[in-house]
């Protein structure tokens, strides 16, 4: 047998066991419990539309807008850390360093009462937008990090021909620096975007109102209302709707820039 | 910040005395050099020789340790000269170009023209033109960096920075990140503006450049400047022993 032939082989056997894993798992399967449990029609009837008009578009809502303020929060850590003042930096890497280190439920709980109790003040959304804060901070500690390492990715003669034009420091970070850090991040952010997507599931901690649930709570509420697992297949299945797109556009982005570069 | 106006009659690049330290290592051991307006001076040297440091000194991107730079006559050491006006008026040119890769060639040459130079869209898009068809590149303004050759990324460099209308030029080892075939092309444009009398500091390992459109000739070896004077001498006659011994091996 030549390495071609060996190789065909041990492929096909590999297949065969999986195939044989595959029946073996559907014969021993109970199909009417999982036909009842998970794709029980009344169940599903009855989620519609709220699971789109407000659990979907709550998931989507609490993640754009954790996103957004992390985003600036984590612009200004990581331009803190490249600072030649030493402050900034101590400051940037204390901050970057407490938040990863704590798990994120914990920090939304946290903030959940500390930010009424602190600042006498109740954000939009009430708890949940403090729980919110909590999502904020603890992701901008992240994408810090990964802001910092992009912009230092972009090569110093970029700083250098600018400068050599004429343009001020804070020209060239805005139209020179950043525009090229920000494309070698976008994989990296990527992966943050869909993590903190299915970080808002925490916000439940925090207690939610009917209409505040996202897509989490929304499966976990209705499991119970019906005593049935439907909902749970159901939430599955728009995660996915929500964070595939997503995860294909940056690799299909990606591609497309490795062939201009 | 006080704009001071060039001074009239005043050298285009004098260093007087120049140190410049990394740590403890002395890159610069009081170098003293001057370019006069409208000269072109080629630097030649082996490699760490400081060639680079001076050059860079010059438009501030190395910050000096001691020494005077008076550019125009203006001090741009002096905490209160406005260093960005004085660097616009110099133009660079690097030896890996340093396009910026996410702007078209015309957006390349239009940006520090629209933000520094405050020209009108319209105005800089024509200046840029103007410069583009100078290095043979007209037909190139809407492609990026990325798919140009090096002999066209280092012609579009240049365009860019005289689309500043800089008052001199500096040039440090333009053609040493090129396949041998597109040095000419290179050569070629920098030429030309030797030849329309503009000023330039040209540290380069092109001999035979240096020979015919260099006015005056400066070698460097050791962060000193070993020997200087016509081209044309220096080439043929060296008269320092390092001096000879480099040429031995480049010519
Ligand atoms: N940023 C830096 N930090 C520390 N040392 C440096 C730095 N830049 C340059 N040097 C050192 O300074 C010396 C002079 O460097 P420079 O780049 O001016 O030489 P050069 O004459 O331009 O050489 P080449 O022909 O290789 O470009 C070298 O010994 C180099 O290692
Ligand atoms: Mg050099």
């Amino acid at each position: 047998m030549n390495r071609t032939q060996r190789r065909r082989v041990r492929d096909g056997a590999l297949y065969a066991v999986l195939t044989l894993a595959l029946v073996g798992a559907a014969v021993v399967t109970d199909w009417e419990a999982v036909t009842t449990n998970f794709l029980d029609g009344p169940t599903w009837r009855a989620m519609w539309p709220e699971i789109v008009t407000v659990a979907v578009w709550n998931t989507v809502t609490y993640t754009v807008i954790s996103f957004v303020f992390a985003f600036a929060v984590a612009l200004v850590l990581a331009f803190m850390k490249l600072s030649p003042l030493a402050v900034y930096r101590w400051l940037a890497t204390a901050y970057i360093e407490f938040f990863r280190g704590l798990p994120a439920l914990v920090v939304i709980f946290f903030m959940a009462f500390a930010v009424p109790l602190a600042f006498h003040w109740i954000p939009p959304g009430g708890l949940v937008g403090a729980g919110i804060v909590g999502l904020i901070v603890t992701y901008a500690a992240y994408m810090a990090e990964t802001l910092r390492a992009g912009i230092q990715a972009v090569p110093k003669g970029q700083r250098e021909a600018a400068q050599s034009l004429g343009m001020n420091g804070a020209w060239t970070t805005v139209s020179v620096i950043l525009p090229q850090a920000i494309r070698i991040v976008i994989p990296p952010l990527t992966n943050e975007l869909v993590a903190l997507i299915k970080d808002t599931s925490l916000l439940f901690v925090v207690g939610m109102q009917a209409d505040q649930v996202e897509l989490s709570a929304f499966g976990q509420n209705n499991t119970v209302t019906f005593a049935n697992a439907s909902p749970l297949l159901a939430i599955a299945l728009f995660y996915l709707v929500v964070t595939l797109p997503m995860t294909r556009l940056v690799a299909w982005l990606e591609r497309r820039q490795q062939r201009a570069r | 910040m006080t704009t001071v106006e060039p001074e009239r009659g005043a050298r285009a690049i004098e260093v007087r005395d120049l140190h410049k330290y990394y740590g403890s290592h002395e890159v610069l051991k009081g170098v003293d050099f001057h370019v006069d307006a409208g000269q072109v001076v080629c630097v030649i040297g082996p490699s760490g020789s400081g060639k680079s440091t001076l050059l860079r000194c010059v438009n501030r991107l190395e910050e000096p340790t001691s020494g005077r730079i008076l550019v125009e006559g203006i001090d741009i050491c002096d905490p209160e000269v406005d260093l960005a006006a004085v660097r616009s008026r110099i133009g660079m040119v690097f030896q890996q170009f340093n396009l910026f890769p996410h702007m078209s060639v015309l957006k390349n040459l239009c940006v520090a023209q629209r933000r520094v130079r405050k020209r009108s869209q319209d105005e800089a898009v024509r200046i840029a033109r103007d410069n583009l068809a100078k290095v043979g590149l007209a037909d190139k303004e809407n492609a990026y960096p990325a798919h140009l050759s090096g002999g066209q990324q280092q012609r579009v460099a240049i365009a860019r920075a005289l689309s500043m209308e800089p008052d001199m030029m500096l040039f440090d080892e333009p053609t040493s990140a090129l396949d041998p075939e597109l040095v000419g092309d290179v050569l070629a444009v920098m030429r030309t503006l030797a030849t329309d009398g503009m000023t330039m500091m040209v540290v380069t390992h092109e001999m035979g450049f240096a020979r015919e459109v260099g006015d005056n000739l400066v070698f460097m070896d050791g962060g000193v400047i070993v020997e200087e004077g016509d081209p044309v001498d220096v080439l043929s006659h060296p008269r320092h022993a390092r001096t000879q011994a480099f040429l031995s091996k480049v010519l």
